[in-house]
């Protein structure tokens, strides 16, 4: 079985998980996901690969911890083994020089966003990253955006950084300011389909990582089924990136939330076995 | 593509050969064939409608072994076993039958598993009334055939109980090198006959559980996954080795396979990816594919939420399209998950549909309730994104299609709306495309199969072989499992003609 080799708690609530996992780093590309299974009884879900290290065969991976499967994976120390880490899955993204591309991240995104950030840099791209953070004691990574960013702005609602306004309007400020050739966003659902309405009258194009739920993660099941631009469209092989433009959001917001109380429930079961 | 192709002379020698054994001779002289043909069909057991329809428990208990044999008595010998000809593995079946009628239920299992890897598997999940049993001398005869199917399974789980299987003769080893995608049926009995053979074999298997759909797709009720893990745990004492999680086309292609030395490689990926009508309100939430519900109710054992973590939507009124083998698993597990109401939705009539009588049958008995000549043209929504109800419209029966069976034709003004709080859509899958989009050179037909030449299931690439669904679109069990037995032989020749092995250890770093 895969074993951990770093479990860290980057800031509250937010956990980077690395694991041995050699072909997986050896195929991955930026915008690929994993699917995790934390142990024997757990739930498959979906994570963004965030980094990789060729040389000592691992895959990162950075999630915020809201429900059991994550929940468990936060109590995951190094030598311990994980039953499934599967991939690498998803089309990985398309990146290259584009001229300017804005690249916005916020909680688990601000990791997955790095690898874009990266890719478009080394590909000759302009690159700003926008990162959103509630607090300046939620922000992380700082030095892994710098490297990769020619600019790195900061919204924070403390205002710790000087910028308290919200990402969206961030975002269409930098649209005035110069010419972009492309957006892109990774985050919540909030954060990637507000940004996609900040960008629409522009109609710069928005390329966003969308993050439904899945079960098998390789096309077998059809649970993360997304409308876009009417047609429906599998995130698991034919994504996770789409044309945020084109995404049916409201659909979207409604089946992540299908299984909200279940969701409360599980945890609520295993707190009660985990913690008596 | 056939599915009952003619048997090769040297089948028939063997059939016949085994026919003149004295024992045969002697068995056959014992009972007169009429007194044979007056004996009944012995029923299978099964647990009581209203108690099984609860639980996930196996419907049926199996036969007994005073019924196997009395049983095994009614089968009449023939010297042209047409039964052999109506199984697409080509068991003996006579002569395991004639073993089961001496009592030698070792021996019976033992001549099974010559053809056929899974047999446990195949006496639950087979087509028996479309296949062996169909074209049996004694239905001719009387109606009612053999009920081999009953006595495979008989057998085989006597095996299972009575302390393992009789091991096979494997060949000495070859040190050829074999990769095996998918662990579905095709894989497992490509990985069977491969490891009999003397060759390393590797199955890769992109799920965390091997069995492919007879792990993810048939339930509990009908196959317990204590008999696949039996199957399983015997091809790995034949040596046959198994990396989960595993997902050819991603985690490595089937040209990092050929290059790490595999001398032939098997594609058995499978019909994966779900048929969707396309009419309004498919995406609601409580609209569900079959696989992905039946997935989560057998392989994430969702029926055991929140001891494991996976959710399902257990529904009140739940309606399944389809009339398949998929759509009775899936309205038996809602009916399972506590629906107040399970009903098929079916656009022919009862005599089109495809699934095995034996389901429909257990179905009715577990108070499912069948609507035929009808489809549904859109869900209605709650105005909060979740299923409240589902227009449909009412066919009537015209012209044969294709298939052979007759077309529904819509009823003008007939719509009505009904209400319903899940829906599972089983109107069949469509090859799984990662393996054709990841293989440059793959030649893939016009729906996606991975087409093949038919005498030996070679794919267009060199040493590349496949069979079961990737390659027929949607089909059975069975008809898999016969292509891969096709398979394995192509692919035993060219291990063995082929160059010797290189000495690279496959892929790195153990699952």
């Amino acid at each position: 079985m895969p074993r951990v080799v770093r479990r860290e708690r980057l800031v509250p609530n937010i956990h980077l998980l690395e694991v041995e996992a050699p072909e997986i780093s050896r195929k991955c590309r930026p915008g690929q996901f994993v699917v995790v299974m934390p142990d024997a009884r757990g739930e498959r879900i979906p994570l963004t690969i965030a980094d990789w290290d060729r040389g000592r065969g691992t895959v990162t991976v950075v999630f915020m911890t809201v429900g059991t499967s994550t929940r468990k994976l936060a109590l995951l120390g190094s030598g311990d083994t994980v039953p499934i880490f599967a991939g690498p899955l998803g089309r990985p993204s398309e990146t290259g020089n584009v001229g300017t591309v804005v690249c916005v991240g916020g909680c688990y995104g601000i990791a997955s966003v790095h690898p874009l950030a990266r890719a478009y840099k080394e590909a000759g791209s302009r690159v700003v990253v926008v990162v959103d953070v509630k607090a300046d004691y939620l922000f992380y990574w700082r030095d892994k955006l710098e490297a990769v960013a020619d600019e790195l702005i900061v919204s924070s609602r403390d205002g710790l950084y000087g910028d308290t306004d919200y990402v969206p309007r961030r975002v269409r400020a930098i649209l005035e300011r110069e010419k972009v050739d492309r957006v892109v966003a990774v985050g919540c659902t909030y954060l990637m389909s507000s940004v996609a309405e900040a960008t629409r009258p522009a109609g710069v194009k928005t390329v966003v990582s969308l993050n439904p739920v899945m079960v098998d993660g390789t096309g077998m099941c059809g649970a993360c089924r997304v409308t876009v631009g009417g047609e429906t469209r599998f995130a698991c092989v034919d994504g996770p990136d789409f044309d945020g433009h084109l995404v049916d959001w409201d659909e979207l917001y409604a089946r992540r939330k299908a299984y909200f109380d279940d969701e409360i429930r599980s945890l609520c079961a295993w707190e009660e076995e985990r913690f008596p | 593509m056939s599915d009952k192709p003619p048997i090769p002379a040297s089948l028939e020698a063997e059939l016949r050969a085994e026919f003149e054994r004295a024992w045969r001779q002697e068995l056959r002289r014992t009972i007169p064939v009429k007194d044979r043909m007056r004996i009944g069909r012995r029923a299978m057991p099964q647990r009581p409608a209203g108690q099984r329809n609860g639980d996930f428990e196996e419907v049926n208990l199996g036969l007994g072994p005073e019924d196997a044999v009395i049983e095994a008595r009614r089968c009449l010998d023939c010297a042209k076993p047409a039964c052999v000809t109506g199984c697409p593995v080509r068991i003996d079946i006579p002569t395991f039958v004639k073993l089961v009628e001496k009592g030698e239920f070792a021996a019976a299992a033992a001549k099974i598993r010559e053809a056929n890897s899974l047999p446990a598997v195949c006496g639950r999940v087979c087509p028996q009334e479309t296949q062996c049993e169909e074209v049996c001398h004694l239905r001719k005869a009387t109606g009612v055939p053999v009920a081999i199917g009953n006595l495979e399974r008989f057998v085989s789980d006597f095996e299972r109980r009575e302390g393992g299987s009789v091991f096979p003769a494997c060949a000495p080893p070859t040190g050829r090198k074999a990769a095996v995608v998918g662990a579905g049926p095709a894989g497992l009995t490509v990985a069977g006959e491969l490891a009999r053979r003397g060759h390393e074999v590797t199955v890769f298997e992109a799920l965390h559980e091997a069995g492919g759909v007879l792990v993810y797709g048939i339930p509990e009720f009908r196959l317990p996954k204590s008999i696949l893990v039996a199957e399983v745990a015997y091809l790995e004492r034949l040596g046959v080795e198994f990396r989960m999680n595993f997902i050819v086309g991603r985690t490595a292609t089937v040209d990092d396979l050929v290059a790490e030395g595999y001398g032939a490689v098997f594609i058995g990926t499978g019909a994966g990816l779900p048929n969707f009508m396309g009419i309004p309100g498919e995406n609601l939430v409580g609209v569900y594919s079959a696989n992905e519900y039946l997935t989560r109710v057998n392989l994430m054992r969702a029926y055991d939420f929140p001891r494991y973590d996976t959710p399902v939507w257990p529904g009140r009124r739940a309606a399944v399209i389809g009339g398949g083998n998929v759509a009775m698993d899936s309205v038996r597990t809602a009916k399972r998950l506590g629906a107040e109401e399970a009903l098929i939705v079916y656009r022919r009539s009862r005599a089109e549909m495809p699934a095995r009588i034996e389901e429909v049958h257990h179905a009715e008995e577990e108070g499912i309730a069948f609507h035929f000549l009808t489809v549904p043209t859109r869900y209605i929504g709650d105005g909060r994104g979740r299923v409240r109800a589902m227009e449909c419209l009412r066919m009537e029966l015209g012209e044969p299609d294709a298939s052979g069976r007759r077309r529904p034709v819509p009823v003008p003004g007939s719509e009505f709306t009904t209400e319903v709080d899940l829906v599972i859509c089983a109107i069949g899958q469509s090859p799984n495309p990662l393996i054709p989009q990841t293989t440059p050179g793959l030649r893939v037909g016009k729906w996606g199969t991975i087409e093949v030449d038919w005498e030996t299931m070679a794919a267009s690439l060199p040493g590349v072989y496949s069979g079961g669904d990737i390659v027929r679109g949607g089909a059975t069990v069975i008809l898999a499992m016969g292509d891969a037995r096709v398979a394995a032989a192509a692919m035993d020749r060219r291990l063995r003609e082929g160059p010797a092995p290189k000495s690279g250890t496959g892929p790195e770093g153990k699952a």
